[in-house]
C-alpha cells in the first residue's frame, strides 16, 4: 500500500500539468495512468519518434523534473471518497492500492460513437482510434481513408494520417458552415490557432472537407466482413466514396466514472468543479476533460491551477486564462452541436450494444437505461457501456445510471484485496 | 377509477407469473411497478430452477413449479436463455457424501431424477473442480433462465390478453382498492401482493431482508457445464442469524460464470460488504481453484424476501390482516424463479376454489399465527 | 534495440517494429481479433482501452486488451477462428 499526499488520476496534458504544478511546490505527487506511457490521447506516446520536441516534449521533461512519480499500465478499478485507490496493473495483474490527502482526477475523455448501418465492420475505427493506433505501430500508408464525424479531431485525425501517407478521400464535419462560423472566426483571433490551420491546410491540401455532410452506411465488400465503401449524404444527395477506412467519431464526452464512484456531483455530464477545480468532495480535484471538453489549452490550465491548489499556492494568475479557455469549450460545444438526423441513423437491426450484440429495434421501445439493460443486457458487457451509453443517450435521451466497481474488469483475485499487501496472480498458460 | 377483477402490486418474476395467470383465466388484471419490472431480486438473482429439499414443503413446491418450467421451456423465447444444464451438490467429504445418498433416496422418492456420483465421475463432469473432493448428486433436470426476460415474458403474455401495467408505486392497496402515487385509483375484488422484500403496504408482513452477493465473469465457454451447490449451502440457508458464505456457481449461456453467495441479515445496505464478499470467493476457490485468474466484469448485491419458516406465503392474507381482498405471493427467498409458475398456479387454485395439484396449506399465510408451526422445519 | 520483434499470430510468425502493440500487428496482418456474440469479426475501435473490441488471447490468456499490450519476443496471439471465406 503506498501513500502519496497528492494522487494524480490520468497523465495526459492536464494530469501532467498537474501533477508537475504539485511537485515542483513541495507536494509528494504519485501519477497513475492506464496507457503504456504518459500523453493521453493527444500527447500518446508514438513508434515514431515526435519531430517537433515541442509543448509535449517540454510538459513531459518538467514533469521528470519535478520529482512527480509516474506510475503507467494502473487501471483504476475501485476508489473511496475516504482516500483509497485501487488499481489492476494490466500486464503483470497485480493490484496495488494507494491512499491519498488529496486527489487530482485528470481522467480525459473518449470519442462519442453514433451507431450506423455497418459501423461493427473491421475497416471503420474511431478517428481517434485509428490515430492512437497508428502511433501503436499500425501504418496507413497507401490506404484510402474516410474521416467524419464532427470536432476539431477530425482535422487533426486527418493532418497525422496524411503524414504517414495515407489518401484521405475526404474529411466530413456534420455541422454545417452557417453553424461553425462563429467558431472559426474566434479562432481566426488566435495566432497560435491560425498557425495550426495553415498546418493542417499544408497537409490536407488537396483532401476536401465537406461541411453539412455525414455517413448513412459503412458498405461491406462482398464477404460481408470488411470494408470497401462509405455512403454519404449531405441532407439531399447521397453518393458513395470507396475507401479502405472509415474513421469516425462525434466529439467527446467526458470520463466521469471515478468522479461519480466517489460521489462527485456532477452537472450534466461533467463533474463540477469551482474555480479552483475542486469538486464538491472537499479533497477531490477535476481538471481538463471531465469538467467540459475545452482542449489543450483548457486541460493545461486547469490541471496546473488544480497541482498549485493542492500543493498550497495561490492560482488566481491562472483564473483568467482559465476562464478564457472554458469559453473556448463552449464555443465549439455550441460549433459541434449534433444536427437531428443523426437521430434517425441506425436501422432496426444496426447493432447500439457492440459488448452483447443488441440491435436498435431491441432498445427502441423499453422504458429507459435499467429497463434496457435487464430486458436486453445493453451495457452489460465488458465496456460497461462506455461506448453504448453515449450512443443511447443521444438516440433514447436515456442517461445510463449507477456507476459501480469494478470500473473495468479485474481477475477475481482482485476482489479479495482490501488493505493487504499485494499479490502477484499469474496470468500466463491456464488451463481455461 | 379503473376496475378490475385482480391488481397485482409488483411485476417481479412472481408478479409477473400471477399476472399471466390471472389473464390466461380471462380476468381483467392490473400489475402495479414502482419501479423497473423485474428490477429487484428477480433482476439481482442467479436464475436457478432448481428442486431444493430442506423441507418435504419446500421440495414438493420447487419439483412442482420446476416441472411447470420443464412444461413451458419450448415456448420461452431465446432471451429467456433457458437452458437445462442440471444441478450437482458437490460433496467435499464422507460425511456429505452420505449426506448426498440419503438426498438421493429423498429425490427418487419424489420422482425427480437425481444420480449419485463417484469422486471420479464429479471430476469428469466438472474438470475445473478441485481434486480430492468426495463426490455429488446430480440433478439434470435443474436449469438456469435469465430472470428478468423470463419476468418480462410472463408479464408480456399478460399484456396479449389484455392486461393493464401501470408504471406507478402504490400508495395504498386495501379493501380493494389500490391507490397509486399520482392518485389513480384502481379498484377490485382482489389484491396480490407480490412485493418482494417491500414491505410497506402491509406491516405486519413476517418478511426480512436477507441481503446477497453476487459476482459476474467475462465468457469462459466450456469451464463450467452444470450448477454446482456446495451441500453447506443448505446450513448456509438455514441460518436465521449471522453472515455466511456458499458456494453457488452457475453457467450462463453467454459463457458467462454467475457466482455466489452470501446470506446476512439485518443489513439494509445496498453497498457491496468488501470483507463478505472476499470470504465468498476464499470460499469458491476452496472448491474451484482455477476462478481466481478469472476476468469478473460486475458485483452487485441483492435483497432476498425471507419468512422464518423458510416457506412461502401464498394464499389469501387471512391471519396477518383482516381485509378479504388481500392476497399474498411473498417471501420466496432464494427460490423465487424456481417457484413463481408453482406458486401463480397455486394462488390462482386458492382464488377460484380449485383444487391444486400440490398441498397448498404448507404455504398458506394462516399458518403465521401459529407458533408452533415455525419452529417445524 | 532490436530490429524487429517477432509475435505467433494464430500460429503464423508475423514481425513487427518495436514499439508496435498487439492490436496494431492484428491490423498489419489483416486479421480481425474476435468474433463478436452472434459471429461478426470485429477489429479495434477506440484505441485507448475503452472499448473491449480489440480483445485477444495473448499468450494463452483470454479477454486481454491488445491495444494495452507491447508486442514482446515470442509472444502468441490468438483470435477467434473464423473462416472469412478466401
Amino acid at each position: 500500500m503506498t501513500r502519496a499526499e497528492v494522487l494524480v488520476i490520468g497523465a495526459g496534458p492536464a494530469g501532467i500539468a498537474a501533477a508537475t504544478a504539485a511537485a515542483t511546490n513541495g507536494s509528494e505527487v504519485i501519477v497513475l495512468d492506464d496507457n503504456l506511457a504518459p500523453g493521453g490521447q493527444i500527447w500518446r506516446e508514438s513508434i515514431a519518434p515526435a519531430s517537433d520536441g515541442g509543448p509535449r516534449q517540454r510538459a513531459l521533461d518538467a514533469l521528470r523534473r519535478s520529482g512527480a512519480q509516474v506510475l503507467p499500465g494502473r487501471s483504476v478499478f475501485s476508489a473511496e471518497a475516504s482516500g483509497v485507490v485501487q488499481t489492476l496493473e494490466e500486464t503483470t495483474s497485480r493490484v496495488e492500492e494507494f491512499r491519498f490527502d488529496k486527489l487530482i482526477l485528470a481522467t480525459g475523455a473518449r470519442e462519442r460513437f453514433l451507431p450506423f448501418p455497418g459501423w461493427t465492420l473491421p475497416g471503420v475505427l474511431g478517428a481517434g482510434g485509428l490515430q492512437a493506433l497508428v502511433r501503436g505501430g499500425y501504418s496507413v500508408a497507401g490506404k484510402r481513408i474516410v474521416v467524419a464525424g464532427t470536432g476539431p479531431l477530425l482535422l487533426a485525425v486527418a493532418a497525422h494520417l496524411a503524414a504517414d501517407r495515407a489518401t484521405i478521400a475526404t474529411v466530413l464535419e456534420q455541422a454545417s458552415l452557417q453553424q461553425l462560423t462563429p467558431f472559426v472566426l474566434s479562432l481566426l483571433r488566435d495566432p497560435a490557432k491560425l498557425m495550426q490551420g495553415a498546418s493542417y491546410r499544408r497537409k490536407l491540401w488537396r483532401t476536401p472537407y465537406r461541411t453539412g455532410c455525414w455517413v448513412v452506411e459503412a458498405v461491406a465488400a462482398g464477404n460481408g466482413h470488411s470494408l470497401t465503401a462509405a455512403r454519404i449524404t449531405d441532407g439531399s444527395t447521397t453518393w458513395t466514396e470507396p475507401c479502405d477506412l472509415l474513421a469516425f467519431g462525434y466529439h467527446l464526452v467526458p470520463n466521469t466514472q471515478i468522479a461519480e464512484l466517489l460521489g462527485c456531483t456532477l452537472r450534466g455530464s461533467f463533474v463540477e468543479v469551482d474555480a479552483s477545480q475542486r469538486t464538491s468532495l472537499a479533497n477531490v480535484f477535476c481538471a481538463g476533460e471531465p469538467t467540459g471538453i475545452a482542449g489543450l489549452e483548457a486541460a493545461l490550465v486547469q490541471g496546473e491551477i488544480a497541482g498549485l491548489v493542492c500543493a498550497g499556492r495561490p492560482a488566481t494568475a491562472l483564473h483568467k486564462r482559465a476562464a478564457a479557455a472554458r469559453a473556448l469549450g463552449l464555443r465549439m460545444e455550441k460549433a459541434f452541436a449534433l444536427r437531428n438526423e443523426l437521430r434517425s441513423l441506425p436501422h432496426a437491426d444496426t447493432l447500439v450494444c457492440r459488448c452483447e450484440d443488441v440491435p436498435f429495434g431491441d432498445l427502441e421501445f423499453r422504458t429507459g437505461w435499467t429497463d434496457a439493460k435487464l430486458q436486453t443486457r445493453c451495457g452489460m458487457g465488458p465496456c460497461q457501456g462506455r461506448v453504448c451509453g453515449p450512443a443511447v443517450e443521444h438516440l433514447l435521451g436515456w442517461r445510463p445510471v449507477s456507476v459501480r466497481q469494478p470500473l473495468s474488469p479485474v481477475p477475481l483475485e482482485a476482489l479479495c484485496m482490501h488493505g493487504e499487501t499485494t499479490e502477484v496472480i499469474h496470468r500466463d498458460q491456464g488451463s481455461i | 377509477m379503473q376496475r378490475f377483477d385482480v391488481v397485482i402490486v409488483g411485476a417481479g418474476i412472481v408478479g409477473s407469473a400471477v399476472a399471466r395467470e390471472c389473464a390466461l383465466t380471462g380476468w381483467r388484471v392490473a400489475v402495479i411497478e414502482g419501479a423497473t419490472p423485474g428490477g429487484g431480486a428477480t433482476g439481482a438473482g442467479m436464475g436457478h430452477l432448481v428442486v431444493m429439499d430442506d423441507s418435504p414443503a419446500q421440495l414438493a413446491l420447487t419439483a412442482y413449479s420446476r416441472s411447470l418450467w420443464q412444461q413451458q421451456s419450448p415456448g420461452l423465447p431465446k432471451s429467456v436463455e433457458y437452458e437445462c444444464c442440471g444441478t450437482i451438490w458437490v460433496a467435499a467429504d464422507d460425511e456429505e457424501m452420505a449426506d448426498v445418498h440419503s438426498r438421493q433416496r429423498i429425490y427418487d422418492n419424489a420422482g425427480v431424477p437425481a444420480q449419485v456420483l463417484t469422486a471420479a465421475e464429479l471430476a469428469q463432469q466438472e474438470p475445473n473442480l478441485r481434486t480430492g473432493l468426495a463426490g455429488g448428486l446430480l440433478v439434470p433436470g435443474d436449469g438456469v433462465v435469465y430472470p428478468p426476460a423470463a419476468a418480462g415474458f410472463y408479464l408480456a403474455q399478460a399484456q396479449a390478453q389484455g392486461a393493464v401495467v401501470f408504471l406507478a408505486r402504490a400508495a395504498s392497496a386495501a379493501h380493494g382498492e389500490v391507490v397509486l402515487s399520482d392518485g389513480t385509483r384502481l379498484i377490485a375484488d382482489r389484491i396480490v401482493l407480490a412485493v418482494g422484500a417491500e414491505c410497506d403496504l402491509l406491516p405486519s408482513l413476517p418478511i426480512q431482508k436477507r441481503k446477497g452477493h453476487l459476482v459476474i465473469t467475462e465468457r469462459y465457454p466450456g469451464f463450467l457445464r452444470h450448477q454446482l451447490v456446495e451441500l453447506g449451502y443448505l446450513k448456509s440457508a438455514h441460518k436465521v442469524t449471522d453472515d455466511s458464505v456458499a458456494f453457488n456457481i452457475q453457467p450462463r449461456q453467454t459463457g458467462q460464470l454467475l457466482l455466489g453467495s452470501s446470506r446476512q441479515y439485518g443489513n439494509e445496505d445496498r453497498e457491496i460488504d468488501a470483507d463478505l464478499l472476499r470470504q465468498m470467493i476464499e470460499r469458491a476457490k476452496e472448491y474451484m481453484p482455477g476462478l481466481e485468474r478469472l476476468s469478473v466484469l460486475r458485483a452487485w448485491t441483492g435483497f432476498r424476501a425471507a419468512t422464518a419458516d423458510k416457506l412461502p406465503l401464498i394464499g389469501p392474507a387471512t391471519g396477518l390482516s383482516d381485509d378479504p381482498s388481500l392476497w399474498l405471493a411473498a417471501g420466496f427467498e432464494g427460490l423465487g424463479i424456481t417457484n413463481a409458475p408453482g406458486a401463480a398456479r397455486l394462488l390462482m387454485d386458492a382464488m377460484l376454489g380449485r383444487e391444486s395439484a400440490i398441498d397448498a396449506e404448507p404455504y398458506l399465510p394462516v399458518r403465521m399465527l401459529e407458533p408452533a408451526r415455525l419452529s417445524h422445519a | 534495440m532490436p530490429e524487429y520483434v517477432s509475435v505467433s499470430i494464430n500460429g503464423v510468425p508475423n514481425r513487427v517494429a518495436p514499439g508496435t502493440t498487439v492490436a496494431a500487428a492484428l491490423l498489419l496482418a489483416a486479421q480481425p481479433n474476435r468474433i463478436s456474440v452472434t459471429g461478426q469479426p470485429r477489429s479495434p475501435l477506440c484505441g485507448m482501452g475503452i472499448c473491449f473490441e480489440c480483445c485477444a488471447v495473448v499468450n494463452g490468456v483470454p479477454h486481454r486488451r491488445t491495444c494495452q499490450i507491447l508486442c514482446e519476443p515470442n509472444m502468441t496471439v490468438e483470435t477467434d477462428p473464423m473462416e472469412f471465406g478466401k
